[in-house]
């Protein structure tokens, strides 16, 4: 631990990324952030074929500067709050507080424009890229969110989209797909490997080497290489910003006792865990996909069972063969069937900042059917697995835990119905 | 380096050298051998081999299919090593060995050079590895091991990136004579003419040998116009998809050679 007088000096040496031109105090100290390499300790780096050099360089050599400017800022605040639809409520669910034996306050990223975060990060980066002179979007997807989300923003700033989606995830994920249509963007199916989201991830890198001169790749998550992971975090950073203040004043607490979200890349994780990543007495819950258990050959849990390597870009924790083969996951939810987690989480991994627990399908489903049963929400499949982890925590019931309920559950409407028709239960 | 490696001597030999690109393990397990053999008696001048990786950004559609075969016969680094192990004393040209970045660190990076110095690897080719990761981490082991680091340049690479990369590599430079991906349907090696003009322009310490969009006799000529080396890839593994291995390499070396 740093003694607190070089914390405050990382506020000064080191460059905060600051959004809301405001008179308050930034709350980022920077010790789990990037350094000037691109790196999280071990972690990060950007591995990427010569051909993507020149991209990857000029991002690196703008980024900070652009989304610190003052044309930046203005415009990006001004969707955030009219086309979006922020700040997102921060609300106590009292009925699950009772069932979960402590006070469950949820910041409803599920009611943002298109359904979730995913907006508050592809508003960011295809703004960013128009800056950048950039013609043509390219994305990948894997439940949809970011894919809709992509296709969102180039509809309303006019530039082409594309957007590449595993077969499989097309089928199971059906009405984004004809969401994505309707906004007017094209989806290219990713029909290699388990062609689901980390197929799509590959297609999307092709795409980009293929057609590299004026395309700018928006990726949807906090992985690929340096700058992606940090310039997602800062754009997704929103989201604890907003719960900086709305925490104190809803729950009566300063700093709530907990945070947690779930994590496939982990986009919302870190949005979530982002302003409270320097206050030590906040504990960082990440909810990974276990699948159907981290035993079985059928999970997504990246910290449970990857080991660390190079993926898209990045120097991570992935799961992966004893000889370095990428290894297929396995998640009910879409948006976290992929292998690996963006490299800052595998840092807040590697420093104990974050605890990980596993989720598995079942456990998410059932969180899915209790959170709309008892509290009128429909959650994403991926946010229950938020809501799941919660039953594997110690709470008290004076505690304050915050959960990001990423994004909500229209998509996963047929997974539902189909579960339930199973239960008899509920 | 000390070492006359086969790449360097084999440049200073020939004016026009014709490279083959192979998957290691391809169509079946043992065809790294049976191929490596038939390009020996076919006198190609040098060879890539390329190490299967599920999740290769670099190839298209033919190439990733490939290396989805070669896995699925369970071909590995370390099996690999040992199939050009045994069939190195065979083959006097040089050997490439290109693969992406993750399966080389977890066989370990020292471990990977001293191997592919113990199996007489000339050239090692990682696309992923950028240059000050290779400056950081690997520049003193292949020093060590006598291996010529070999990068790519692009179209889009600038002038100044292109003579600092020119200065770290040996062996050859590799041209790409497009940004794409392996065996790109929608490119042309024409279309290249000015970039390859460009370079040639250049001072460079290196060879050049000039890759991708190379698929027949004429495109192997264009490129030598430019470039000492032409390297064929996706053409040849699909060559290899329709005929057995002896007779797709002398068929195929025949078609691109003029004699």
């Amino acid at each position: 631990m740093k003694p607190p007088v070089y914390r405050w000096l990382f506020l000064f040496s080191a460059l905060p990324i600051r959004f809301f031109s405001s008179a308050k105090p930034i709350f980022t100290k920077m010790s789990y952030q990037v350094n000037q390499h691109g790196f999280y300790g071990p972690y990060g780096g950007a591995y990427v074929p010569e051909v993507l050099y020149p991209n990857i360089e000029e991002l690196q050599q703008h980024y900070q500067h652009i989304l610190r400017s003052e044309r930046f800022q203005k415009e990006y605040e001004t969707l955030l709050s009219q086309f979006v639809a922020r700040p997102t409520p921060l609300y106590e669910a009292r009925r699950l507080s009772e069932e979960i034996g402590a006070r469950i306050f949820l910041k409803r990223e599920d009611v943002c424009h298109t359904g979730s975060h995913k907006l508050n990060n592809t508003l960011g980066q295809v703004l960013l890229a128009k800056q950048l002179g950039k013609r043509k979007i390219i994305a990948e997807t894997g439940a949809g969110s970011h894919g809709v989300a992509t296709a969102t923003v180039c509809a309303l700033l006019n530039l082409e989209c594309c957007v590449y989606m595993g077969e499989v995830d097309m089928q199971r994920q059906y009405p984004n797909v004809e969401r994505m249509r309707l906004l007017g963007a094209t989806v290219i199916p990713a029909t290699s490997g388990s062609k689901t989201l980390k197929d799509a991830v590959n297609e999307a890198f092709r795409a980009w080497i293929n057609e590299p001169e004026d395309t700018f790749y928006v990726i949807g998550s906090v992985f690929g290489p340096h700058p992606y992971p940090d310039m997602v975090a800062s754009l997704q950073s929103v989201i604890s910003k907003e719960l900086r203040e709305q925490v104190p004043a809803i729950t009566g607490q300063q700093l709530p006792d907990y945070v947690v979200a779930c994590v496939g890349g982990g986009s919302n994780a870190i949005g979530s865990f982002y302003h409270f990543l320097d206050e030590p007495s906040v504990q960082l819950i990440a909810a990974e996909a276990a699948g159907k258990g981290i035993e079985t050959d059928y999970s997504a849990a990246a910290t449970f069972l990857g080991k660390q390597g190079i993926l898209h870009g990045t120097q991570t924790l992935f799961m992966q063969t004893p000889d370095g083969q990428v290894k297929e996951a396995h998640s009910v939810s879409a948006g976290l069937d992929y292998p690996g987690i963006g490299p800052q989480l595998a840092y807040l991994h590697h420093q104990k900042r974050a605890q990980f627990v596993a989720v598995t399908d079942k456990d998410a489903l059932d969180a899915a059917l209790l959170l709309s049963k008892i509290e009128g929400i429909i959650p994403a499949l991926e946010s229950a697995h938020a809501i799941a982890a919660l039953r594997q925590l110690s709470l008290a019931p004076a505690q304050v835990v915050v959960v990001c309920l990423s994004g909500r559950g229209d998509k996963d409407l047929e997974t539902y119905i189909n579960y339930r028709s199973t239960q008899n239960t509920l | 380096m000390k070492t006359s490696n086969r790449l360097v001597t084999t440049f200073q030999s020939k004016p026009s050298l014709l490279s083959l690109y192979i998957t290691a393990g391809f169509p079946k397990l043992p065809d790294t051998a049976v191929l490596l053999k038939e390009l020996q008696k076919a006198n190609i001048d040098f060879v890539e081999v390329g190490l299967p990786f599920s999740d290769s950004l670099m190839d298209g559609p033919t190439i990733q299919h490939s290396h989805q075969v070669a896995l699925e016969n369970g071909m590995t680094l370390e099996v690999l090593m040992e199939q050009l192990d045994s069939v190195r004393s065979e083959i006097s040209y040089p050997l490439v060995l290109m693969g992406a970045l993750n399966p080389i660190v977890q066989f370990g990076v020292e471990r990977f050079c001293e191997r592919c110095h113990q199996v007489g690897i000339d050239g090692v080719l990682i696309p992923d590895l950028t240059l000050s990761e290779y400056q950081k981490n690997f520049k003193t082991l292949y020093q060590k091991y006598h291996l010529a680091p070999i990068f790519m340049v692009t179209p889009r690479t600038s002038e100044a990136r292109l003579l600092e990369i020119d200065a770290e590599g040996s062996g050859f430079l590799y041209v790409m004579s497009s940004s794409s991906t392996t065996g790109a349907a929608n490119k042309t090696l024409s279309d290249s003419k000015a970039y390859l003009e460009r370079i040639q322009a250049l001072p460079l310490r290196n060879p050049k040998a000039i890759g991708f969009n190379i698929s027949t006799r004429e495109e192997v000529e264009f490129a030598h116009r430019y470039g000492q080396g032409a390297i064929v890839g996706s053409a040849f593994i699909r060559k290899l998809q329709q005929t057995d291995a002896s007779k797709a390499v002398e068929d195929f070396v025949k078609e691109l050679r003029l004699n």
